[in-house]
């Protein structure tokens, strides 16, 4: 990843190449620092101009090794320079965003792709953002007619979602957060199993228990979604551990939101991980805005990866809208992770197009302006345009794959939405795993007042 | 005698028999220090997916010294301290649950669970249901609960109640050092998240135990309350350090003429409705003991039992017993007058039984 920084800031196309040889370098001491056992914190002389060296000052300290001092907390070097760093001192060049296609789809020449992405797979990602794009639309639309209460669309995140689930095995265990629809359809969640899920209804393995889109398959190894925020991420690393302990050749991911990175949880989760050398990759979705809170309100340091280096983590920033790089991304973390068991942060920069769910309209927050710019920057259709450019696409197959999803969709919703609830005897089921006596005899009280007052009970509501 | 011995029958599956009947073989004291960690170590040995976790408890054995010696035994694998962080290492140990370990989590007190209560409640109780099955979160949090000796306000809270409310969790609250070692072991093994409510002043104290509590495959059932003393005239309700108060109470009354039946709660959710309303229509008279504060506490329920199962059974108004409505206060003269005593409970007795 470091090579790839260095190779990055050197190309001449690259502008910022002066700024990025810098923090190249700075994560170079560092990291070199780092690998002496404890961590460590290397105090630093503040270089004002992009590119200057360590001053000769800090030099010298650290070849007097006297002038070290092994604190319980990690080894530090001392300085009689007094020097802040961070905040309105030094600021810190950000970490620069890797990308191999840009934003019209276009491939970037010599860009690092370790992972190449082979046809079968890159066909299997842009056919599910298709399908992703079109349950997107038309399951919004159908919670707008009423047909069930609510929907969250992922517009502008469909590389993030499916370039990651791409790059993962089934062995790995995913815990997301909500907007991550990609990463089961991309496994094998059907579109009607998704109808399911909205209606409640009885065929979906949820009992009808969960809000819509809250979807969950033990099967394709995807834990159940959960509303509270950032749980999952301490969940993940839990999982981890297990992996580890039980000599496991998986690791564990968590998504999550650049909004949610602000919980108490994050912070357990990534400082944790890392004492405990979970195999766990963590994936962000910097997004741009939490319902109406945009980033800038959100953190003011280096968004997410910035935070990593700070837990001791290897991180890595991404052009989430740029599926082949976040395929890559994902698959270099996942094989830290698991051969190292270490835990990886990677943060896909991308735009939430759409309104942060049904309950919200984003036009009341957001300038009109911005929401166009992005959309032009659409991530399927910069795939599709590479995609086409490898010869493993066409126009026609386009039209026709968008022409099946939607008819599939409309069908899934229609089935779905005919399909009768769970029985009443469901909402009594799985509270334990067996289910104790007081809550049997509840049951049968609800039973007994239904058989006397008919009407209490909808009736196309079964009993049992 | 009939309906006495098919109480005890029913009220202790084919484990021990009361005590207070039966002593004539107690070979041994155990602390309740001792009967935690025999437990743990027991079921660390039996099942390799069983692990501990929380500040402090391998390499300083413990905040408490429960967990002492499980970390030279086992490993630091299995046995992890973790960094300050309540919400963290409960999430963690919820994952490491979800994932097919069973993990132990050891809260320093109840107290600090104030910071994971999000992951107890909404992750490990409610994800069977949310899931419908398919995920299970076999968890035990365990620690100490209630009120301690000076420690205060917030270092003393009784936290039975909130979580004895919540479907999905099992609440236990073990007395002696049988209702301890039985309990933990039933808890590990459960496949249902559990939390264990421990009391710190009880941790030194030793009671008698036999043969068969000492077996490596003790394990009492959840759900059933235990009568520690039978009797006639009135039912003492009590969970924890309580239930010694109320067999201590009893014996005071006996020699008043006044015949008490003692309940041992154990379990807390699921709570022994049958086995409550049982005693309180043989004896017709309740009177409910508890550390914690009145509102909505455990006695709230009892008296709810009392009056909805048994009110044609009652000759008297339910009473309870309950903590001061404070935070608790530091000075050792105000911390007792804020907690319940004997007296309280004889005092209790006496106006049920009108006199």
């Amino acid at each position: 990843m470091l090579a790839a920084w260095r190779t990055v800031a050197q190309r001449r196309q690259c502008p910022r190449a002066p700024a990025l040889l810098a923090a190249a370098r700075h994560l170079a001491s560092q990291t070199a620092a780092a690998s002496t056992q404890s961590a460590s914190v290397a105090a630093e002389v503040p270089s004002s101009s992009s590119g200057s060296e360590p001053s000769a000052r800090l030099l010298s300290s650290s070849q007097q090794p006297e002038e070290r001092m092994d604190f319980p907390g990690g080894s530090v070097p001392f300085t009689a320079a007094m020097s802040f760093l961070g905040g309105t001192f030094s600021p810190r060049a950000p970490l620069p965003c890797y990308r191999t296609i840009d934003s019209a789809g276009l491939a970037i020449a010599d860009a690092d792709i370790p992972h190449e992405l082979d046809q079968e797979t890159a066909v299997k990602m842009y056919k599910t953002m298709v399908t992703l794009q079109t349950v997107d639309v038309i399951f919004y639309e159908a919670q707008r007619q009423g047909r069930f209460s609510f929907y969250m669309t992922s517009s502008g995140e469909e590389a993030t979602a499916i370039g990651s689930a791409a790059a993962l095995t089934n062995d790995d265990v995913i815990f997301s957060q909500y907007r991550e629809q990609g990463v089961i359809m991309y496994r094998g969640f059907s579109v009607q199993d998704m109808a399911h899920q909205c209606f409640g209804n009885i065929h979906e393995q949820g009992k009808g228990r969960q809000m819509p889109i809250h979807y969950g398959s033990k099967a394709l190894n995807f834990h159940t979604i959960s509303s509270t925020l950032a749980t999952q991420l301490p969940h993940a690393v839990g999982a981890a551990y297990a992996l580890k302990l039980q000599k496991r050749n998986a690791c564990a991911v968590a998504y999550f939101g650049e909004g949610a990175a602000s919980e108490g949880d994050f912070h357990a989760a990534l400082n944790f991980a890392a004492t405990l050398k979970a195999p766990v990759v963590f994936i962000c979705r910097n997004n741009g805005w939490a319902i109406s809170t945009p980033a800038t309100d959100q953190y003011r340091g280096d968004g997410i990866a910035g935070r990593g280096p700070g837990y001791g983590m290897a991180s890595l920033r991404v052009d989430g809208g740029d599926a082949r790089a976040v395929y890559n991304a994902t698959a270099a973390a996942r094989k830290i992770a698991v051969e190292q068991q270490v835990p990886v942060l990677v943060e896909a920069m991308s735009y939430r197009s759409g309104h942060h769910s049904t309950s919200d309209d984003s036009s009341r927050y957001r300038a009109a302006e911005e929401m166009r710019q992005w959309r032009a920057r659409d991530p399927v259709a910069r795939f599709q345009r590479w995609l086409v450019d490898q010869g493993w696409w066409s126009d026609a197959q386009d039209t026709s794959a968008r022409q099946e999803a939607r008819r599939d969709v409309i069908k899934a919703l229609e089935t779905a939405q005919k399909a009768p609830k769970p029985p009443l005897s469901a909402m009594f089921e799985d509270v334990y795993a067996r289910m104790p006596w007081h809550l049997e005899k509840q049951q049968a009280e609800v039973f007994a007042h239904v058989r006397t007052h008919p009407d209490a009970c909808p009736a196309d509501i079964p009993v049992k | 005698m009939q309906r006495l011995g098919a109480l005890l029958r029913r009220s202790q599956g084919d484990a021990v028999l009361a005590p207070q009947l039966l002593r004539t073989y107690s070979t041994m004291q155990m602390t309740i220090r001792d009967a935690l960690n025999s437990a743990m170590d027991e079921e660390m040995a039996r099942d390799e997916t069983v692990f501990v976790m929380g500040e402090e408890v391998a390499e300083y054995q413990g905040a408490y010294k429960i967990t002492r010696g499980l970390l030279q035994k086992y490993g630091p694998k299995r046995v992890r301290d973790t960094p300050i962080t309540e919400a963290g290492f409960t999430g963690i140990g919820v994952g490491a649950a979800f994932q097919g370990l069973r993990p132990i989590v050891e809260f320093m007190t109840f107290n600090f669970s104030m910071q994971a209560m999000d992951q107890i409640i909404n992750s490990a109780a409610k994800h069977h249901y949310m899931s419908s099955g398919a995920i299970t979160c076999p968890i035990v949090f365990r620690g100490a609960n209630g009120a301690a000796a000076g420690v205060a306000a917030q270092h003393s809270q009784c936290f039975a109640a909130w979580y004895s409310s919540v479907p999905g969790l099992k609440v236990l609250a073990p007395y002696d050092a049988e209702d301890t070692r039985g309990l933990l072991k039933a808890s590990i093994r459960d496949p249902d998240p559990v939390v264990f409510l421990e009391n710190e002043i009880l941790y030194g104290e030793s009671f008698p135990v036999d043969q068969a509590v000492l077996d490596k495959d003790f394990v009492l059932p959840i759900g059933k309350a235990k009568v520690m003393r039978s009797g006639t005239d009135v039912t003492l309700i009590g969970f924890g350090k309580m239930v010694g108060y109320n067999l201590k109470a009893a014996e005071l009354l006996e020699q008043e003429g006044i015949s008490c039946e003692v309940v041992n709660l154990r379990s807390l959710k699921p709570l022994d409705r049958e086995g409550i309303a049982q005693s309180i229509r043989k004896t017709h008279r309740v009177v409910s003991v508890e550390e914690g504060w009145p509102q909505c506490g455990i006695g709230s329920e009892i008296v709810s039992i009392a009056v909805e199962e048994c009110f044609d059974d009652l000759d008297a108004p339910p009473e309870r017993v309950t903590g001061a409505e404070v935070p608790m206060p530091y000075a050792a003269n105000l911390e007792a007058a804020a907690l319940p005593t004997t007296d309280h409970i004889l005092a209790a007795v006496k106006r049920v039984m009108g006199k």
